[in-house]
């Protein structure tokens, strides 16, 4: 049991990372990595939004809206899967807000230090991604739970990582063109070809 | 309203306020599609479609969404006409929409489309907002098209399938893999940006010249 948890963990952060093997987040993965200090609070913002909306989501479908899922009401042969795009980004609007609001009012500090990053956090795609990928690895709740964690790891770590090289670039001498933007991009490419090389393990 | 208007919103997206080289949105579903022309093309149609109907439906409410909710909202419309596209693409062309398959749901948390609803359409007209929308979603299509023909072209020597390279060419699959999409709009920025060099981004810092340095003279220094 224990072992498989630590699998699906595993995998998703490094083999499977949301980041640099999925590509997804990359907006605001190459906008907000200038400093380590805004990209640890925004990967904290992650870790936590998809903690709690992959088993949600998980619920959600295994209990409404996948083939014949409402049979626990009384109601055979439906499927309502089409609608699942729109719910999913639902349960995460609403899931941000409220965690901002609970946060407000009982984490002050935390508050302030994830408040400007958590609206940015609806609209990045490694949250709907992470809950996406759970449907089509037909995870049970206590995997997508620890799926949930196990994306937004990687994604914080990713994140993290770029915002380390990026300080470091910061006084290098590179062409005019190629400042900012361009060369992150690059090295994003080359980080993404490290992450590659987990690709042969297997567990 | 004029017609030059209408022309600068259309026209400007394309290059000189590219969405993905100079705005920073909508990278994720760039990089996962790259890899083949005609996958490609499907993929620009359903956001170029998004994109414009999204900003011309927001539009057209703009004036009676609480500024409070607006978010969910928008989230709302986006999402509705990304289920039409997903739906009629599993319609009329099963194959490719299982080749896509996450990239098309994450239409909705594409930025272009969400950046565009509330950068553009919640303030302008309609029309406007529609044109706004054709724009930059053919600018990102200019971009993702580009990238697809240099992988597809050097990493498969072929071109929507077609065998195109002669038979000494050796293909480049290191090309093929979704990383060197990266490495190629990082080149695209530098091709841009040495024509447009009022794109560059400025330093952060700036190197002072010896400026505590005293000012000395060859007389001070007795030499």
């Amino acid at each position: 049991m224990f072992e498989q948890y630590l699998n699906i963990f595993i995998t998703t952060v490094f083999i499977e990372n949301i980041a640099l093997s999925l590509f997804l987040g990359m907006c605001t993965f190459i906008a907000i990595s200038k400093k380590i200090d805004a990209a640890f609070g925004l990967g904290v913002a992650v870790i936590v939004v998809c903690l709690i909306t992959v088993p949600l989501n998980n619920l959600i479908y295994n209990y409404i809206l996948r083939e014949d899922a409402l049979s626990w009401a009384g109601l055979e042969g439906t499927n309502l899967e089409f609608v699942e795009l729109i719910s999913y980004i639902g349960v995460i609007a609403a899931s941000v807000q409220i965690l901002e609001m609970f946060l407000d009012k009982y984490v002050p500090a935390l508050y302030n230090a994830l408040g400007q990053f958590l609206p940015l956090i609806t609209v990045n795609c490694a949250i709907l991604g992470a809950s996406l990928f759970m449907v089509e690895k037909d995870l049970m709740f206590g995997e997508s739970v620890v799926y949930g964690f196990g994306a937004g790891f990687g994604w914080a770590l990713a994140i993290v990582v770029l915002a380390g090289i990026r300080e470091k670039l910061k006084y290098s001498d590179i062409p005019e063109g190629l400042k900012g933007l361009g060369t992150t991009f690059i090295i994003v490419g080359l980080m993404s070809f490290g992450f590659m090389s987990f690709g042969g393990i297997s567990l | 309203m004029n017609l030059k208007r209408y022309q600068e919103v259309i026209l400007k997206p394309l290059i000189d306020e590219n969405p993905i080289t100079l705005q920073i949105l909508g990278i994720c579903s760039a990089l996962a599609v790259t890899n083949n022309l005609s996958v490609t093309l499907v993929m620009c149609i359903a956001v170029i479609s998004v994109i414009s109907f999204s900003n011309l439906f927001i539009s057209l409410i703009r004036n009676y969404i609480p500024s409070s909710i607006r978010i969910i909202v928008q989230m709302t419309i986006i999402a509705s006409l990304v289920i039409v596209v997903d739906e009629l693409l599993k319609a009329y062309d099963y194959e490719t929409s299982k080749r896509l398959s996450v990239f098309v749901g994450l239409i909705i948390t594409n930025c272009i489309v969400m950046g565009r609803a509330e950068a553009f359409a919640m303030k302008e007209k309609p029309l406007l907002s529609f044109l706004d929308g054709l724009g930059n979603g053919i600018g990102y299509s200019i971009i993702l098209i580009g990238v697809a023909f240099i992988r597809e072209l050097f990493g498969a020597g072929t071109l929507f399938g077609i065998d195109i390279m002669p038979e000494w060419y050796m293909s480049n699959n290191l090309l093929l893999l979704p990383p060197s999409s990266f490495i190629i709009i990082g080149l695209f920025i530098w091709l841009i940006r040495s024509f447009k060099p009022t794109q560059v981004e400025e330093d952060d810092f700036e190197v002072s010249s010896h400026s505590t340095a005293p000012n000395l003279t060859k007389q001070d220094l007795n030499v």
